[in-house]
Parts: structure tokens; C-alpha cells; sequence
């Protein structure tokens, strides 16, 4: 081994050690910032490690992509709106992604002949999970960003076709496997690849894509991972299998906070179904006006926010945090109750909150607020409607029985902040609506927050 | 890749997946998305592949794939730790805040 070849390893070990001091500072908000400047270090170290000691005899190619790769990324950085954030993360798992396929393919192109049979079989998997997360992202990425309709497209046979598809991809594999000189079997595998990432994420409703981000994301860890198993590089494996896990361990945590399982979820089209459970609930929609609403609010003596992705798509994340201020100025107690799968990512309400500087101690997530409630007097919840249907809790034939819930119905009033008045992305009726204690408030949320914030100042 | 190296290979992968779910498991649900984010633009180490696909090989076609993979695992890692910066700048300026905010309830 040449010694810019050993400087090459060093660095490589360097960036493993840095990535995961970097996730380590992601366990607390004030040491993350840090913890990342450490893994945008150790990115570095290993780029500069491989233009070093990888032999590199053209530059053209590699100063051009560079070149373009940083100017798009820097103005994705910077330009992309805390609003958006789902959908610019699936399409960055598919840059990722497209990256590890296209790698796949390359090494096919130029060692394919003289690999072995461990390295084939890592490629395959490179090559297959890096292709149908590409497709798979880009499909999510438009649903999320409302190029594709975000209800689940579903037709009779789907899960048959895709189990077709599922055998066809991975029987070239196989075949590839077998047989090395078998190129058009790679390459079937390839397309097959593209196509069931397609079909993959097609049937998945929006509300069900805090789920889906997270397997993407970890397919696009995994992909990253079996690279590294290809090019017998450590790095490689170690920073592709803890994106893997991340993305795993976060798919867990999103399917038990909606007491679902990954293939109910993957393979369930829920949200398709218009419910008739609880249908027979009734009853009337009380709806409350403006000056009631801040009346209320005002002479409070705690409130409880609960977001929603309706508060995303309104991008009233700084009204309610002036409402906010408001009430706080005149003595209220005001707190945010965060359920995990609100909005479309994990952490979601987390981000669009911080952007308009509500500080995160008072962010609370479910199980610390859920004994809260009780004892409070007015809980807003705005543009959440599934995760605090109280039909999960008390109604055993529910779609959604058994998801864990704000029980923000347990509170003295509740105010919903609602567009209209029909039903949600899973199309269920929320009995919570028609509760004495319920009010409505209806119209554009941010329009809502900002007139009950004049309203409050006027008490 | 002879035995040897595949072991040693399947040591590493299994370490980095215990390390990982144990580094992974503290992470608040707050930081979620930050994290997600985060990881992500990590996995565009993938780059490295690509560099060497697009600057040490033999064949045109090869750097034609290695300079498109250059370029989209370029836009992951500097979209994404550029991304993740700007998220967690936001959770970080929450400190001085909450110093200042019960000084201002207590004064009215």
C-alpha cells in the first residue's frame, strides 16, 4: 500500500469516528449544531482522502459534478421553505439513492467480469435498493409536494401486480447472481427496480408518509451500505448502516405511534376507505365566533396548542406563536402538545415551531402532556384532526383503534381550527367535532390566529 | 473479496448497526427530522464511490455515470448538512430566549 493510500484509510476512519460523535450530539438540541459541523468535517476529510489516494487520472468529470452538485445543494439549502422540508428530504433520498445505484452500475460496467460472488450479491442489493428508493422518493416527494394527489391510487389486483413485479426483480437478481456474464439480467433488475419503487409508494396515502419517509430513508442508508460490501469500504458501510438504522428505528416509532404495522402500512392503502364506523356519531358542529374564541383564550389560565399539518400547509406557524405571546403577556400558561406523527415527517411540527422561535421547552410531546389536559382550560387544535380522534381511544371498530392520541377532549373547551368542514386525510369522522365542550372555529388558520391575536389585544 | 475481508466486513456492519441504534434510540423525537436530515446527508458519503467511479476508471461510459453520481450525491451532502444547519440554528437560538422570557412574564 502507497502511503497517500494509508492517508486515504486515515481519513476514511476519521470521518466514521466524526459521524458518529455527530449523531451522539443529535441527542440534545443545544449539542447538535456542533455534533454537525463535526460530520461536515469528517465528509471533508474522507472527499480530500479519496482525491488524494484513489489514483485519480481524470479531473473533468469529477471538478465538473462537484461543481453543479454543490450550486444545486447549496441553493436547495438555502432556498427551500421549513414548509417543505417533507418533500425536500425524499427528493434528497433519491439524489442519495440515485447515486448508489448509479455507483452499482458503474462498477458493474468496469469490474462486472471479475467479481466474486459475495461482491455480486452486495451489488445487486446496491444496485435494487438504490433504484426502487430513487423512484420510490421522487413518488413521495410528489405526493408531498402536491404534483401527484395525495390519496392512495389503488385498482383491483394492485398487490398481486406488485408481487409480480417484486418476483420479476428479484428472480434476475438471482439470475445475475448465478450467471455473472448475464447482463441483460442486471439490467432487468434495474428497471424492475425503477418500476417497483413506483408502485411501492403509490398506494401509500399522505398520512401515512411519516412511515414511508423513514423506510426511504433507511433503504437509501442500506444502499449506501452494500456499497461499501461492493467497493470493500468501511466507511462507506459504517455511515450507510447508520443511516439504515436511523431510518429503521424512525419507521418503528412512526407505525407505534399510529398502532399500525409496517406492512399494514405499506401494503393497507389506508385512507382509501371512507369509514362508517363511527358515522353514527352525529350530532351537531358547534361553532363559536371570533370574539367568543379570544374571550375564552384570554381569560384562561393555561392553553394547549396542538399542531397539525394543517398548520404546514396554512404556514401559520408564526401566528400562533404571536397568539401565543399575546396570551403569555396577560398572565396564560401556554404549552404545544407534539404528536409524533403530526404532519408528514417526523419531527415535523418540531421544525416549522423552532422557525418561528416558540422555544422547545414549551414543545411537549404526547405522553408528557396527555395527563395535562384535564387540568386545562382551552385546547386550540389546529389543522390536526386524526391524532386527537378520541374514536382511536373509546371505539374498538375504529380504522384508527388503538393509536395512541392528545386526549385534547379531556380539557375544560376545546377550539378546533378547522378549513371547512369536511373530514380528514383518512376520511374519518372525528367525534371530538361534536363534543359539548368542542367548538369550531373555521377558515384559513393563519388568517384565524392572526384575527384572534387582534381580538385578544381588543379583550 | 476473499473471506477474510467479507468477515471482517460483516464485523463492521453489524458493530455500526449496534452503535448506530444505540446513538440513534437517544435522539428526542424534537430533533426527528434534524436527524433524519442529518443522516441522510451522511449517507452521500456514497460520493466517495463516485469520485473514484468518475475519476479512476477506464471507460467513458463509466465516467459519464461516475460525473452524474459525483453530482447528485454532491447535491445530498452539501443540500443536506446545509439544510440541517439551518434547521438546528433554529433549535439552538431557543437559549438566550428562554433566559429572557420569565424576566419579561415577571414584569407584568
Amino acid at each position: 500500500m502507497s502511503l497517500t493510500s494509508y492517508f486515504m484509510e486515515a481519513t476514511y476512519l476519521l470521518a466514521s469516528i466524526l459521524f458518529v460523535l455527530a449523531l451522539k450530539g443529535m441527542s440534545h438540541p443545544e449539542t447538535a449544531r456542533r455534533g454537525m459541523f463535526l460530520a461536515e468535517g469528517g465528509m471533508l476529510a474522507a472527499i480530500i482522502g479519496t482525491l488524494i489516494g484513489a489514483h485519480i487520472v481524470t479531473w473533468g468529470w469529477i471538478i465538473v459534478g462537484l461543481t453543479v452538485g454543490s450550486i444545486i445543494g447549496a441553493w436547495m439549502a438555502v432556498s427551500v421553505p421549513m414548509t417543505a422540508m417533507p418533500q425536500r428530504t425524499a427528493l434528497s433520498h433519491a439524489f442519495g439513492a440515485f447515486a448508489a445505484a448509479l455507483v452499482g452500475v458503474g462498477e458493474f460496467i468496469t469490474h462486472g467480469a471479475e467479481m466474486g460472488v459475495v461482491t455480486r450479491g452486495a451489488l445487486g442489493f446496491e444496485v435494487m435498493l438504490g433504484a426502487l428508493t430513487t423512484t420510490g422518493s421522487l413518488i413521495a416527494a410528489g405526493k408531498l409536494h402536491g404534483i401527484i394527489h395525495g390519496k392512495p391510487i389503488q385498482f383491483r389486483g394492485q398487490n398481486a401486480i406488485n408481487l409480480i413485479i417484486f418476483l420479476a426483480m428479484t428472480g434476475s437478481f438471482v439470475y445475475f447472481w448465478v450467471h455473472p456474464t448475464a447482463i441483460a439480467a442486471f439490467y432487468t433488475m434495474l428497471g424492475v427496480a425503477f418500476v417497483f419503487g413506483v408502485m411501492l409508494v403509490i398506494p401509500i396515502g399522505s398520512a401515512d408518509m411519516p412511515v414511508v419517509m423513514s423506510l426511504l430513508n433507511s433503504y437509501a442508508g442500506l444502499a449506501a451500505a452494500a456499497t461499501g460490501f461492493v467497493l470493500g469500504n468501511n466507511v462507506l458501510i459504517i455511515a450507510g448502516t447508520l443511516d439504515g438504522f436511523s431510518g429503521f428505528i424512525l419507521s418503528v416509532l412512526m407505525c407505534k405511534a399510529m398502532n399500525r404495522s409496517i406492512t399494514n402500512v405499506l401494503f393497507g392503502g389506508f385512507g382509501s376507505v371512507i369509514a362508517t364506523a363511527s358515522a353514527e356519531t352525529g350530532g351537531v358542529m358547534r361553532e363559536i365566533s371570533l370574539d367568543d374564541a379570544a374571550m375564552q383564550l384570554a381569560f384562561a389560565n393555561s392553553v394547549i396548542f396542538v399542531p397539525g399539518y394543517g398548520l404546514a400547509t396554512a404556514q401559520a406557524q408564526h401566528a400562533v406563536r404571536e397568539l401565543a405571546e399575546l396570551l403569555e403577556s396577560r398572565g396564560v400558561t401556554v404549552r404545544y402538545a407534539i404528536h409524533p406523527v403530526a404532519g408528514r415527517m417526523p419531527g415535523h411540527m418540531n421544525v416549522l415551531l423552532a422557525e418561528a422561535n416558540v422555544p422547545y421547552s414549551s414543545l411537549y410531546e404526547m405522553e408528557q402532556i396527555n395527563p395535562e389536559f384535564p387540568s386545562t382550560d382551552v385546547a386550540v387544535v389546529i389543522g390536526a384532526n386524526d391524532v386527537v380522534n378520541p374514536d382511536a381511544r373509546d371505539n374498538p371498530n375504529s380504522l384508527i383503534a388503538g393509536m395512541p392520541i392528545l386526549e385534547v377532549d379531556r380539557s375544560k373547551s376545546v377550539i378546533v381550527l378547522k378549513r371547512g368542514q369536511g373530514r380528514g386525510f383518512s376520511g374519518l369522522e372525528n367525534p371530538l367535532f361534536f363534543k359539548p365542550n368542542t367548538s369550531m372555529l373555521y377558515g384559513d388558520a393563519k388568517s384565524t390566529l392572526n384575527h384572534l391575536a387582534q381580538a385578544v389585544q381588543r379583550v | 473479496m476473499n473471506p477474510a475481508v467479507l468477515i471482517a466486513s460483516v464485523y463492521v456492519f453489524a458493530l455500526a448497526a449496534f452503535l448506530g441504534y444505540q446513538v440513534i434510540s437517544r435522539v428526542p423525537p424534537l430533533l426527528h427530522t434534524p436527524l433524519m436530515s442529518a443522516t441522510n446527508a451522511i449517507s452521500g458519503i456514497s460520493l466517495i464511490g463516485s469520485l473514484v467511479l468518475a475519476g479512476a476508471s477506464n471507460t467513458q461510459v463509466a465516467h459519464i455515470l461516475g460525473c452524474v453520481a459525483v453530482t447528485t450525491a454532491t447535491v445530498n451532502v452539501v443540500g443536506g448538512f446545509g439544510i440541517t444547519d439551518r434547521m438546528l440554528k433554529m433549535f439552538g437560538k431557543r437559549k438566550d430566549e428562554s433566559k429572557t422570557a420569565p424576566a419579561s412574564g415577571a414584569s407584568k
